[in-house]
């Protein structure tokens, strides 16, 4: 699998560190079947889902990453910090 | 036998080499395989199961039978494949599976035993008693069948890895690959060409035809002389494509010194053994050829008994004829071929057998139409066959039997990410699927088009089709001429009748195995595979798939698409572990990380502790002393008594800076850091967000935006990564920086009550008690060098943390010894440091094991309520604050035993000793001298309200049983007054 770092270029995947599927951090207050979600809960769907990799052995970058599961296809690589808010809920197709 | 004017080298130099001690000579350009049958010996090994006499049956990488092992000792290559083993001065090459030797076999006994080998003969047999099977069975299974062994000895070979990027991947330099290369290549892109033989060509290199008039291999010439000049076109022989993965991603393993005596390779030689290539392609044409395949018949496996076009390119490449007296079996025209140039080259050619009645004539050879081979004859090398046609039976005498049962298409690659091939009637062959592997195109043999012009047309399109995706014109050029023969075939896999026809040469399978398993009911083509291990050994079936299925295709009433084919995975070809592995075996599996006081700590004896990839001294031994323990405890009152010297420089440091930095802190660590003063340190305690202890440690404010934060050695990256993740993913609006700062600084504790008057000698400008209270840090200068110092302990002691830039380590550590010396101290390792903070009840990761919460720490004071932070929501969950969870005590022995060992198990002294009666575990155990007795850290059930009661550990693997008292895990000094000073 190649990731296009947006730093760094086209990459093979041994330089960077899955997370799992991106999602958005509940509030503080959020009820605890919000963090239960959070912490616990995972779609794993056959197709598209964002997720997070860490360009560990690159530039240190936290990507989005859009990857086809059932194919390993990259669709999208994002800077995680260029995100908008709630577009992490991507995580949940 | 050598044909005087055939073959490709015109003046060739003479090789010799041994096989199985016999001094031969063969000649350069040889393979292991074409020399042998110079020297007219067929025999080369013995089969997997019934010891069988084998020879060489093909001229290729898909070779089942002649296996050899190639040198000896710690260069022991086993199952070294006689068709791609190039011949060098001094080989040295020998049967395998077999004794006391190839000729004379003992094992043969199997042969005669056959009837009850047949598939599934294991599984039905040695089922009983089940204790028989690890001790018995299998170890005389494996001497009895098996196939060439391994020197049991370390290797001593150099492998390589390396990585390759290009526009266009070409496999295989036959007709369509070179097309592909040439047409990329004229257009500017960058092309990588790989051909696993030691030359470039394929077929051309074999087959006595021309192309644009001139002799096929002088185009071969032509073309790479074109190819060779073009800056952007790199050339790579002896390299096989072992697999395809995502993304154009291809592994490939290149053979750099199979051909050259041993000394080349070994360990500390200029050059490795084998390089294992990854390459990362945009595009890829796969030009892999086809693989001849056998008709199973009666004793087909016979030395003598070749493939067609194998004996066409020991003929036309080698100038070898295999025999003297040769026949051709086939069920197609292509075999033709083959009768027509050993009948040209003036090789005995007594007949060709035709499956098909309407088989072309020729005025070369008689053609017997309409006949099959049924059974052949011989001892160790083939004798004569039967035909069998309408005319009855009849034997032929004959030394070398031609066969082809037609051509596979090497699809394998184009299946690796999980596409099926497409049945091609007309072929009676399998075809890649398009479009199995994105960014891959498929040309010439291994896509059905078995003519050189097909081959050329489609390399020529698949390269023009690949340079539109990449956005590059195509220089216009003429398709070069070639042959156009159509590939006409009948159906023919296995000749009807008694006997074992071999499928499968290398696992031994016969026709009669594959019937079996679809009468036991095992018809899915995966469950005949794995019964009767068809397929299953190195060749990985490339000579017996196809046949197999068809022949279980026909035992079930099904046709060959629906019956379906088994899957092909990666490596194509066999790759050695230590080339895959290349650079990460000894001391590349796990690198060492030294510290700057390493030196001095060999130069002191020191005994040297693994922690993640840094060793850290131990202890440090004086004259006289006997036991580990002698030392740590000296060690352990220099800190109590004077002063003690200890690198901590392991423990992660991370630099943090911006405006947020204070965020950042607040937001990963359970307590307030926005009260931390500038020039103060701050312990600290973080959680994953599960509400789980991820690691500790302290924090120092070195200015208005700037931080410090040291982590533990173990979790040192887990933390970087983690702040990354947070300022990155949860909070990018933040102003702050990281870097991490581990390996800048060389960082010593210096701890004990003489801790101050030894800086204080040291120090540019010396400290006190007021300017340097407990928890304070800031810049010191060491004789003119800037360094840092923290007033921080882990010990309990009156302690100093004092770092420098990493290259004054060493220095600064031989100056802190000589000082500490002189007020009575000195080094302490890692054993007395452990004790020191256990003694303290300071945790480590023994403690934080991923299962702990602060509130089993007895941390949960440390959580504050006033903000957000990492962990706080689901921290708070009952379970995890629950006054039942095991909480950490300390431990000390009160039974008439006295020894604790992390690891115990604790229970209740009435209750029986089992696992539901479990109340808890000890993680850290020391001898204090201060107190004479051992003292631990452990998790207890309900711990913190059980302070005073005894408790009952128990270590079944050490043997220990006795009686502690809980304790509160502080042992030593317990107001704390001691580090405040």
């Amino acid at each position: 699998m190649r990731i296009t770092c947006p730093h760094c270029g086209e990459r093979d995947r041994r330089e960077f560190y899955y997370k799992g599927a991106a999602l958005d951090r509940p509030a503080e207050d959020a009820e605890p079947e919000a963090w239960h979600a959070y912490v616990n809960l995972r779609e794993n769907p056959a197709g598209p889902l964002a997720e997070l990799w860490y360009h560990e052995m690159g530039c240190g970058s936290w990507l989005t990453v859009m990857r086809n599961t059932a194919t390993h296809e990259i669709l999208d690589v994002r800077l995680a910090s260029d995100a908008e808010p709630g577009a992490a809920s991507g995580g949940k197709p | 036998m050598r044909i005087a004017g055939k073959g490709l080298s015109t003046q060739p130099k003479s090789v010799s080499f041994t096989f199985n001690g016999r001094h031969l000579m063969g000649q350069e350009g040889d393979t292991l395989a074409s020399a042998l049958l110079a020297n007219d010996i067929h025999l080369v090994g013995r089969s997997f199961k019934y010891h069988r006499p084998r020879g060489i049956l093909t001229a290729g990488s898909e070779e089942p039978n002649a296996l050899v092992t190639v040198g000896h000792g710690t260069c022991q290559d086993p199952n070294q494949r006689a068709t791609t083993q190039e011949l060098f001065d001094g080989l040295e090459a020998r049967s395998q599976n077999c004794w006391p030797s190839v000729e004379h076999d003992i094992l043969a006994l199997n042969n005669l035993a056959a009837p009850f080998f047949s598939a599934g003969f294991y599984y039905k047999t040695f089922m009983w008693p089940a204790a028989f099977w690890e001790k018995l069975y299998e170890p005389m299974i494996r001497r009895a069948a098996g196939l060439g062994a391994l020197s049991g000895e370390a290797d001593t070979d150099s492998y390589e890895k390396a990585y390759a990027f290009c526009d266009l991947l070409v496999i295989g330099a036959g007709p369509a690959g070179l097309m592909a290369a040439l047409t990329a290549g004229r257009a500017g892109a960058d092309v990588l060409l790989l051909e696993e033989d030691s030359r470039m060509g394929g077929r051309l290199l074999v087959e006595q035809e021309e192309i644009d008039g001139l002799a096929a291999v002088d185009w071969v010439e032509i073309v790479l002389a074109e190819l060779r000049s073009m800056d952007n076109v790199r050339l790579m022989t002896r390299t096989s494509v072992t697999g395809a993965y995502d993304e154009g991603t291809y592994g490939a393993l290149e053979r750099v010194s199979h051909h050259l005596p041993r000394s080349h390779s070994l360990k500390g030689s200029h050059r490795p053994r084998e390089c294992f290539w990854r390459i990362a392609a945009k595009r890829a044409v796969l030009a892999a050829g086809a693989i001849e395949r056998p008709v199973a018949f009666r004793n087909n496996d016979r030395p003598g008994v070749m493939m067609a076009g194998a004996v066409r390119a020991y003929l036309n490449r080698w100038g070898v004829a295999p025999g003297e007296r040769l026949t051709v079996f086939a069920n197609n025209d292509d075999a033709h071929r083959t009768a027509r140039d050993l009948a040209q080259a003036g090789v005995h050619l007594a007949a060709v057998i035709d499956s098909r009645h309407d088989a072309p004539d020729s005025d070369l050879f008689p053609v017997i139409k309409g006949a099959q081979v049924c059974n052949s004859s011989g001892g160790r090398q083939l004798e004569s066959i039967t035909v069998r046609s309408v005319r009855g039976e009849e034997k032929i005498q004959t030394d070398c039997l031609a066969m082809s049962g037609g051509w596979n298409p090497s699809v394998h690659l184009t299946c690796h990410l999980n596409a099926r091939p497409t049945w091609q009637r007309d072929l009676l062959a399998f075809v890649p699927t398009p479009g199995a592997v994105p960014g891959l195109r498929t040309a010439g043999a291994c896509n059905g088009a078995f003519s050189t012009h097909g081959a050329l047309s489609e390399g020529e399109a698949a390269a023009a089709a690949a340079l539109e995706d990449l956005g590059l014109a195509r220089v216009a050029a003429a398709l070069p001429q070639a042959d156009d023969a159509p590939y006409r075939i009948a159906p023919l896999w296995a000749v009807p009748g008694k006997g074992r026809a071999w499928l499968d040469f290398q696992n031994d399978v016969t026709v009669k195995d594959v019937a079996q398993a679809a009468d036991e009911n095992f018809r899915s083509v995966e469950h005949m595979k794995r019964y009767t291990t068809q397929g299953m050994a190195t060749d990985q079936g490339k000579n017996s798939n196809v046949a197999a299925l068809a022949v279980l295709a026909d035992v079930t009433g099904r046709s060959i698409p629906e019956t379906g084919s088994t899957t092909f995975r990666p490596p194509f070809v066999p790759v050695a572990i230590g080339a895959m592995g290349a650079g990460a075996a000894d001391q590349g599996f796990k690198p060492q990380r030294f510290l700057t006081s390493h030196a001095v700590a060999e130069e002191r004896g020191a005994s040297q502790l693994e922690v993640g990839l840094w060793y850290r001294a131990a202890y440090f031994p004086k004259p006289g002393e006997t036991s580990w323990r002698q030392s740590c405890d000296r060690e352990i009152m220099y800190v109590r008594n004077a002063v003690g010297i200890c690198d901590v420089s392991t423990l992660g440091k991370i630099d943090i800076q911006g405006a947020d930095a204070v965020r950042l802190l607040d937001f990963v660590y359970t307590n307030t850091f926005s009260t931390l003063k500038q020039g103060r340190v701050r312990y600290g305690l973080m959680l994953r967000e599960d509400g789980f202890v991820m690691d500790d440690g302290t924090t120092a404010r070195l200015g208005e935006n700037h931080y410090v934060m040291t982590t533990t050695t173990a979790a040192a990256g887990e933390v970087m990564a983690h702040l990354e993740f947070v300022a990155q993913v949860l909070h990018p609006e933040w102003d702050v920086r990281f870097a991490s700062v581990t390996e800048h600084w060389a960082q010593f504790a210096i701890a004990g009550p003489k801790a101050r008057a030894l800086l204080n000698g040291l120090l540019d400008q010396p400290i006190d008690g007021d300017s340097w209270p407990f928890m304070a840090c800031g810049e010191v200068s060491v004789m003119g060098i800037k360094g840092r110092l923290f007033r921080i302990s882990f010990s309990g002691e009156e302690a100093y943390e004092l770092a420098l830039p990493a290259s004054y380590g060493d220095s600064l550590f031989r100056i802190l010894l000589e000082r500490a010396e002189a007020l009575g101290g000195g080094a302490y390792g890692m054993e007395a440091l452990n004790v020191l903070r256990i003694e303290k009840g300071f945790i480590t990761h023994a403690e934080i094991n991923g299962t702990v919460t602060a509130f089993d720490l007895g941390m949960q004071g440390m959580m504050s309520k006033k903000k957000d932070f990492i962990g706080k929501a689901m921290a708070a969950r009952p379970g995890l604050i629950d006054a039942d969870r095991m909480q950490m005590v300390g431990l000390k022995p009160v039974g008439a035993v006295k020894e604790l060992s992390a690891g115990a198990h604790l229970f209740n002294p009435e209750d029986p000793v089992e696992r539901i009666q479990d109340q808890g575990y000890v993680t850290s155990v020391g001898f204090s001298p201060l107190l004479g007795h051992m003292i631990g850290l452990a998790f207890l059930k309900g711990g913190a309200g059980r302070i005073g009661d005894e408790i009952r550990l128990v270590d079944h693997m050490r043997g220990i049983d006795t009686l502690c008292q809980v304790m509160e895990p502080v042992f030593y000094d317990v107001e704390g007054g001691k580090a405040r000073g």
